[in-house]
């Protein structure tokens, strides 16, 4: 039997794969040198672009869902799925396919590729400096990116794994290439431990689903679970012995959770963030707190809510908890800091805490149908598409500082706004947008779309653990903006960085205030379909 | 048809702050003029919707906007005024318009006139305050819940901003205290508004008043009383939790304190009348003693605490904490006339204290301290006119009949003699005789202020002396060019009166004969401090600024229908199932 593909559907991947290995040859064959440099940037750039394109096309061709690398019918009936089954275009994914574009898989494709056309143009201005080889370092970026897009698009446990780990690897390398920096050399052997570690788990905790349930595709997880769709005979036993479900699901389900909680850097599994975000160059570091933070939330929440809808009662006091100790304990320790990444790594950890906290009702009974891009999952999904533009617009700005001030601390910082107006603006506008406070709207309104979804999904608890974490945060932020207004006795002349930074701050900050005027162009992405 | 007119209140301060933003160097000539040009815009579009306010039906919305805005959120552009906010959005622009005057009149090259390259950062200053003013108008003439939220929140950047940069030496502290403070106010106030928003589906004001609590269990109610009453207890600020108040007085600049004092500290009374009251009557029964209990432990201890104060800046602050403390007392009562009193007292205290800080300012700009031990007093000989506009003031502030101080507390404490029938009346009669109290307590402590600072002979300021003379009369007095015979009698007599009254001031005067162990603040305004010679009373540019507030205050005091018969229509309709 013939697999038949639907080419596209796995554009996107397909085209930043292509993408990745043109810049590998070309950088083989052509003379090393600045242009060189610049070219494979632009080429990688290209590749995101076009990527984007085929997004945004699929997006725009609406109708029904598209779907790839499906079980064939037959096949499927075999196995006892149920529905119809099978085909390139199963409707709403009731078919046994493992690449679905679908609109969850669509905004958050979208958002990787957006957030990378950002961080393609602030390694540009990391390259130019030299030190690191441009080849690698395209070809790793796009390896990445081929993972992070492919990511929400998984249905299968399979897919899900591989994508995940497509993310992570080349993110090491990313991390070790600034040679011969002893900060950037144990921050990539950090991060490897710990994602090493978060997969084993992980796996180990997928093997238990699979072995329960016996299928790896995420729908039939969830029929099985619920019931609806009987165990395949191997298995009954397993199910059938203690009526329901044994409490090996629950293992698997807690051990998965913290396979994806340390991809997400949530609290216990969030003491890499800051010492990897510090000794990685700074693209390395917000495509960390961006594209990797995304991808490992839409693995979870697909997870979660796709495949263990059922399990709610488990996993929702787990994030719940996880959620309000993340918030608290990035805030916390944000406070103490005085390098401007480790702050913003910190930072990152703590709105982890805010994107993770609606997911702890998104299944609360009465929330029936699509369960992805229900209102609660809109609400992180909506607030992680305006995280990710101010967080970029903040990474772009430390980067174009740290030109100048090779050490980044807050201190270097005092009386930006007389060296360099607009880049304190635009850093100051994201600031407060994280902080989320007026004029900041896109990180009030994120704030508050999720505060909603809490009280209204009945834990009032966190909303008002959140609520105290917006104050803490507030404190270091507001600390940080009010420093760039300080006048400072020494001025000191500052360097011109390479335009492309400013294209890519431009790019981040842009994004930022539209969300502000436009909240509603977030919100309609993220929860229209619910 | 008139709708556009609550949007172009906010559209020119915003399209101020925002050109100011684009073209900063082609606007950098005309800066002086161009904060004075927009506001005084403002001023007049406030005016226009003075005039063409129906004033037959003060009692509903009128000149009303409502476009969606963001429909995910259930959020809509929803504006307009009435009764309760037509004053206030009034007096918003009028005292930004006041407060550009004061800055940029005459050649504003005076000390406190910040819009010299010098001194001020001015183009910073012009944008802040216009941001400002967005927000203030902005969460009066707000019909959303949300919107209303928003508004709330988009003063606290600016007012960081105008603390944090312009403010006085402690100006770091009390920037973040104040930041930190009010954010967790509103932040706990935007559960209590998302709860609302969760059991009634709508987050129209209109609509949430005229259900009077429709659709919302008792328990949900009194929870979410809680919840706003505290948000906006913080921001009032009401007795507990005040502390950010002092702090952010004493240290922001003159326009800062003025607005602060004027229209900040307003937003959380006039939430009470527009949301929390209205929406959750029942929540409002309930917690309606708690508030009135806290309302007066802030008279007395505002009044208390403003005996005990040295700074004048900072004894005005104080002050304010036991006049809003009359306010949410009017409040606390659920009735026409308490409540009536309360607006009535928030526009009045916006005026008066709001003409105190500028006072408060310009004294210190010319003795170059504000402590009052320090001023030494006199101030009627040596600055005539500054000190009976002072004078004025105080007399205004304690509530004197035919002034506009006196009618708001004379209201909320007639309210408190016939609550609501809901409420144990009993304990509003000890409200009332504790407020009253406080009533004493304010006259105490203002007169005690006029007669450090005002009366008495002229004295230079006396901290010149200090250093030579480690007596502690010398801290108030300075006889050097009084003349022999006078200056004789005067130092004991002076000495031993004020020493009866402030005992911890000398106490701290004492051991100040070395210049070495004074306090930081007096060594460094020392030098700068000028001689009484040199000072200049009233000039043109404060003049500009005081009189309409002068002129208000005479106004109100003795025509105070002219504000009541506004309100009254209108808390008639918000108290709807109550009263």
């Amino acid at each position: 039997m013939i697999q038949q593909i639907h080419f596209f559907v796995i554009a996107p991947p397909l085209v930043l794969a292509l993408a990745a290995g043109l810049v590998l040859l070309l950088d083989a064959f052509l003379p090393a040198g600045r242009r060189t440099t610049v070219g494979l940037g632009l080429v990688s750039l290209a590749g995101v672009l076009i990527a984007l394109g085929f997004v945004v096309a699929q997006a725009a061709r609406g109708g029904r869902t598209l779907a790839t690398f499906c079980v064939p019918d037959a096949l499927a009936r075999a196995t006892g799925a149920s529905g119809p089954a099978g085909g390139q275009e199963a409707a709403g994914g009731t078919g046994l396919c493992s690449f679905v574009a679908d609109r969850f898989t669509l905004i958050f494709a979208g958002l990787v590729l957006v957030a990378a056309v950002v961080i393609v143009l602030m390694s540009m201005t990391e390259l130019a400096g030299g030190g690191i080889p441009v080849g690698e370092w395209y070809f790793l970026l796009l390896c990445t990116l081929v993972g992070a897009v492919t990511l929400p698009a998984s249905r299968d446990l399979i897919m899900l794994v591989v994508a995940l780990e497509l993310v992570s690897l080349p993110v090491f390398a990313l991390t070790a290439l600034k040679r011969y920096d002893g900060r950037s050399s144990e921050a990539a052997i950090k991060l490897f431990l710990v994602s090493v570690v978060s997969t084993a788990i992980m796996l180990f905790g997928v093997s238990l689903l699979y072995g329960v349930t016996g299928s790896v595709h995420l729908s039939r997880i969830a029929a099985v679970l619920s019931g609806a769709s009987p165990p395949p005979v191997a298995f009954a036993p397993t199910l059938e012995a203690a009526h329901g479900l044994p409490a090996v699901v629950t293992v698997g389900v807690v051990l998965v959770a913290a396979g994806f909680g340390f991809k997400i850097a949530a609290v216990p599994f969030h003491a890499w963030a800051p010492d990897v975000y510090q000794g990685a160059p700074i693209p390395v570091a917000a495509l960390l707190s961006v594209i990797s933070k995304a991808a490992g939330f839409a693995g979870l929440i697909l997870l979660l809510v796709t495949a263990l809808a059922g399990q709610a009662t488990t996993w929702s006091p787990i994030i719940a908890i996880v959620a309000a100790l993340t918030m608290t304990a990035g805030n916390l320790l944000a406070m103490r800091q005085r390098s401007a990444v480790r702050l913003l790594a910190w930072s990152s950890v703590a709105q982890s805490g805010y994107i993770l906290a609606p997911i702890a009702v998104a299944s609360r009974p009465g929330a029936s149908g699509d369960a992805l891009l229900s209102g609660a999952v809109g609400a992180s999904v909506a607030y992680l598409v305006i995280y990710a533009a101010m967080n970029l617009g903040a990474f772009a700005v430390v980067m174009t500082v740290s030109r100048t001030a090779t050490r980044n601390e807050l201190d270097d910082y005092r009386g930006l706004a007389f060296r360099s107006p607009v880049a304190a603006l635009a850093l100051a506008f994201c600031l407060i947008c994280l902080a989320g406070l007026p004029p900041g709207l896109a990180g009030l309104f994120a704030k508050i779309v999720v505060f909603r979804e809490l009280v209204d999904g009945g834990s009032g608890w966190l909303a008002v653990v959140m609520a105290v974490n917006t104050v803490i945060g507030l404190y270091y932020y507001v600390l940080w903006a009010g420093r760039l207004f300080t006048p400072t006795p020494a001025v000191t002349a500052a360097r011109r960085p390479f335009p492309a930074t400013w294209v890519a701050a431009g790019l981040a900050v842009a994004l930022a205030v539209v969300f502000s005027v436009a909240p509603q162009l977030v919100l309609d992405l993220a929860t229209a379909s619910g | 048809m008139m709708g556009w007119l609550p949007v172009a209140l906010l559209a020119v301060p915003l399209l101020g702050a925002l050109l100011l933003l684009i073209s900063p160097a082609l606007l950098r000539p005309v800066l002086r003029g161009y904060g004075l040009a927009f506001s005084g815009v403002t001023l007049a579009l406030a005016v226009v919707l003075a005039a063409t306010f129906d004033y037959a039906q003060a009692a509903r919305p009128q000149l009303t906007v409502d476009q969606p805005w963001i429909p995910g959120l259930g959020l809509r552009f929803h504006l307009g005024v009435d009764g309760i906010s037509l004053p206030l959005v009034v007096l918003t622009a009028l005292l930004t318009f006041l407060c550009f005057a004061y800055l940029s009149w005459g050649d504003a090259r005076a000390p406190g006139q910040l819009l010299t390259p010098a001194t001020g950062r001015p183009r910073a200053l012009v944008f802040t305050l216009l941001v400002l003013e967005v927000g203030m108008i902005g969460t009066f003439l707000a019909l959303d819940l949300l919107l209303f939220f928003v508004f709330f929140e988009v003063v606290l950047i600016p007012m960081y901003f105008l603390i944090a940069i312009w403010g006085g030496k402690g100006r770091r502290g009390a920037s973040i205290k104040f930041i930190l403070y009010t954010l967790l106010g509103s932040v706990v106030m935007l559960l209590g508004l998302l709860l609302i928003w969760a059991q009634t589906g709508t987050l129209d004001i209109v609509a949430l008043s005229q259900a009077h609590g429709a659709g919302m269990s008792r328990g949900v109610q009194v929870l979410a009383f809680a919840a706003v009453g505290i948000g906006l207890a913080v921001k009032t600020p009401m007795w507990p939790l005040h502390t950010w108040l002092p702090d952010a007085h004493t240290e922001a600049p003159t326009v800062g304190s003025v607005l602060l004092a004027g229209v900040l500290l307003k937003m959380g009374t006039y939430g009470f009348a527009r949301i929390a009251i209205p929406i959750l009557p029942e929540g409002a029964v309930v917690i309606a003693p708690w508030l009135g209990a806290l309302a007066v432990v802030g008279i007395v201890y505002g009044s208390l605490a403003c005996l005990a104060q040295r700074d004048l800046k900072r004894m005005i602050a104080y002050s304010s904490v036991g006049h809003m403390g009359f306010v949410l007392l009017g409040f606390a009562t659920l009735t026409t006339v308490g409540i009536n009193g309360a607006l009535f007292a928030n526009v009045a205290h916006g005026l008066i204290t709001g003409l105190l800080f500028f006072l408060a300012g310009a004294i210190k700009e010319r003795y170059g301290t504000a402590d009052m031990p320090s001023l030494g007093g006199g101030m009627l000989a040596i600055l005539p006119h500054l000190g009976a506009v002072l004078t004025f003031a105080a007399i205004a502030s304690l509530g004197i009949p035919g002034l506009a101080g006196f009618w708001g507390e004379m209201l909320a404490l007639l309210g408190a003699f016939q609550p609501a029938a809901a409420l144990p009346r009993g304990l509003f009669l000890v409200f009332m005789a504790i407020g009253g109290l406080g009533a004493v307590l304010t006259a105490a402590y203002f007169l005690v202020m006029l007669s450090r600072v005002t009366h008495g002979r002229p004295a230079r300021p006396a901290l010149s002396l200090a250093a030579t003379h480690p007596a502690p009369a010398v801290a108030v007095a300075g006889p050097e060019e009084t003349g022999s015979g006078a200056a004789e009698s005067q130092p004991e007599e002076l000495g031993a009166g004020a020493a009866e009254s402030q005992p911890e001031e000398f106490g701290a005067a004492e051991p100040w004969p070395e210049e070495g162990r004074r306090p930081a603040e007096v060594i460094e305004t020392e030098p700068s401090a000028p001689k009484a010679e040199a000072m200049r009373d009233i000039r043109g540019y404060e003049l500009v600024a005081w009189v309409p507030l002068i002129v208000l205050i005479l106004l109100f005091g003795l025509w105070p229908k002219l504000l009541l018969s506004l309100t009254t229509p209108a808390v008639q309709t918000l108290l709807g199932a109550l009263s």
